[in-house]
């Protein structure tokens, strides 16, 4: 393995790795709470359940380099136009989590809620979302994972992060740096994914339930 | 004796021709029911499944809005107020518990209190007399989550956590539908002690005709959404309105009959002697059924009635028993061991 452009230009892999996390939070912080708006829609609006999820899976299914060449009339490049394809992107594992998660809580705990007089607000904050938050962060993990993956493509469109690394190596066929680039988007996956995994575990559900 | 008699904590729950349509359906689930319910009386709504009893509960906290009728809590119309105002005055107890897993115990219990915003400390000290009254001894049980408990230490919890906000009335929808026999009887006869201690007024709806005698004192039976009869258990038992009510209480057969007549309503009321020569007794609360048992056992005709304390309140006889079961009872006896033999 040649590490000789990771060695070299450390100081711009970490740049640009730092870069590619904040491009990656920023979508994720779009696109959380726009996705429990539409899961909680289309969880108390029966009939939406369908339409919501199948809209948000055939987005998902449209070619990411076509995604791009369709925004860049209207959004041209740079971090605008990456933002939106990521957060489209990530609405599929987001709404199905949340939906999923919503529906997971029993409907004999949200009636108890209600008849023990709390109103739908503090149904919602104190019983309903922390019930769902366990599948809701599942969600959120492969989301976050799925954003870094693609934001290393929005590297084309000159969004910044790791993918300028890497379209830049194969510009220049300089396996070398492309390497580097992949290296770095691997660590950042990796990382993420111990970081979330953690984080399930101080959600009130599973201390309850590492305490059973 | 009805609960009238006692001193009360309890609501007046009035309805008025109350009447429960679901969407999409013709025949009306509640049927223009009108009943009063007194203040601090216990009151088992009774029925087949489909009769329209758990719609009629859960009217009374908002959980279904009537299609038309009105329902009176002492002086206000339920629907004059917010819902969620409302049902913080009503206890709510539901046979799956719908205790919040992720909450401890004592968070569980303090829902109400936290809605009501009552200081901390008042909060505290709440929660641990409620675990206390329900058997859960706070310093071992307050800081558990629910999964670790057992189902009936579950609806301990679930009685606490309707307790708590101090309510004037509780609806109960099947509570102990879900427990074992053996579970099921202890709670109910703490139930029964702590109704006694807060006389709150008490809605609960079973399908188990032995659960309505132990617990109520006054029962509503109900069939396709009207009211069959509504009275109390020793009336419901030995006068049924109707064939339909008969058939549901098993009232035909003597020892049916026996098994839900309890000792305590069939008790010709004569005080004991304080100086017994009696050695025979009998709790106030056990079956009739239970009391012939322990006569045969002991080959003696008159036992001594106790209450829950062990204190003798009266004395029941063979002639009792006899009064109490009915008429027919010898002609039917005789019909059963016609049976038997016709069996054996």
């Amino acid at each position: 393995m040649d590490l000789r452009y990771l060695r070299e230009n450390s100081d711009e892999v970490w740049a640009k790795t730092l870069e590619h996390l904040s491009l990656s939070l920023t979508a994720l912080a779009i696109a959380l709470p726009l996705a429990i708006v539409l899961g909680i829609l289309a969880t108390r609006i029966r009939w939406l359940t369908a339409p919501v999820v199948t809209t948000v899976s055939i987005l998902y299914t449209v070619p990411s380099f076509a995604f791009m060449a369709f925004l860049i009339p209207g959004f041209g490049i740079g971090r605008q136009p990456a933002l939106i394809m990521l957060v489209t992107y990530a609405q599929l594992f987001l709404v199905r989590n949340v939906v999923a998660g919503l529906k997971s809580v029993d409907p004999a705990i949200l009636e108890a809620a209600r008849g023990l007089g709390m109103n739908e607000l503090q149904l919602f904050w104190k019983v309903w979302l922390p019930l769902a938050t366990p599948v809701i962060i599942a969600g959120i993990r492969t989301a976050l994972l799925a954003i870094i993956a693609f934001a290393t493509l929005t590297g084309y469109i000159r969004a910044g992060g790791l993918g300028e690394i890497m379209f830049a190596g194969i510009g220049r066929n300089y396996p070398s740096q492309v390497l580097a680039g992949v290296i770095a988007v691997a660590g950042l996956a990796i990382v993420t994914d111990l970081l979330l995994r953690l984080l399930e575990q101080f959600t009130p559900v599973a201390r309850a339930r590492r305490a059973s | 004796m009805t609960a009238q008699d006692k001193p009360s904590g309890g609501s007046q729950i009035r309805l008025e021709h109350l009447t429960k349509i679901y969407p999409n359906t013709t025949a009306p689930a509640v049927d223009g029911v009108s009943l009063t319910v007194e203040p601090g009386e216990f009151v088992v709504l009774l029925g087949p499944s489909g009769c329209g009893k758990t719609t009629l509960l859960k009217m009374v906290n908002r959980i279904y809005e009537p299609t038309s009728g009105q329902i009176w809590i002492d002086d206000t119309e339920i629907h004059a107020l917010p819902a969620s105002q409302l049902r913080r005055r009503i206890g709510y107890v539901i046979q799956q518990t719908g205790l919040f897993p992720h909450m401890r115990i004592e968070d569980n219990v303090a829902t109400v209190p936290k809605l009501l915003k009552w200081d901390r400390r008042r909060i505290r000290d709440r929660v641990r007399d409620l675990l206390e009254l329900v058997g859960l001894p706070p310093d071992e049980y307050a800081r558990r989550y629910p999964p670790q408990l057992s189902g009936g230490q579950q609806q301990r919890v679930g009685l606490a956590r309707a307790l708590a906000g101090e309510p004037t009335t509780m609806l109960m929808d099947e509570p102990f539908g879900a427990l074992d026999a053996i579970t099921r009887t202890r709670l109910q006869d703490e139930l029964k002690r702590i109704h006694r201690q807060i006389s709150q007024t008490i809605l609960f709806v079973t399908h188990d005709i032995d659960e309505a005698v132990r617990l109520a004192d006054r029962i509503v039976v109900m069939r396709e959404g009207h009211v069959v009869q509504f009275d109390t258990p020793l009336e419901i038992v030995t006068n049924p309105a109707d064939a339909f009510v008969s058939d549901l209480v098993g009232a035909g057969d003597v020892l049916r009959r026996m098994g839900l007549i309890t000792v305590a309503s069939a008790a010709s009321g004569a005080t004991p002697f304080q100086e017994t020569e009696v050695e025979e007794h009998i709790s106030g609360s056990a079956f009739l059924r239970e009391a012939i048992g322990r006569m045969v056992e002991s080959g003696t005709d008159r036992l001594t009635v106790l209450d829950e304390d062990g204190r003798p309140i009266s004395e029941l006889t063979m002639d009792d028993i006899r009064r109490a079961v009915g008429d027919e009872a010898a002609g039917e006896a005789a019909e059963v061991d016609s049976i038997r033999s016709a069996d054996g």
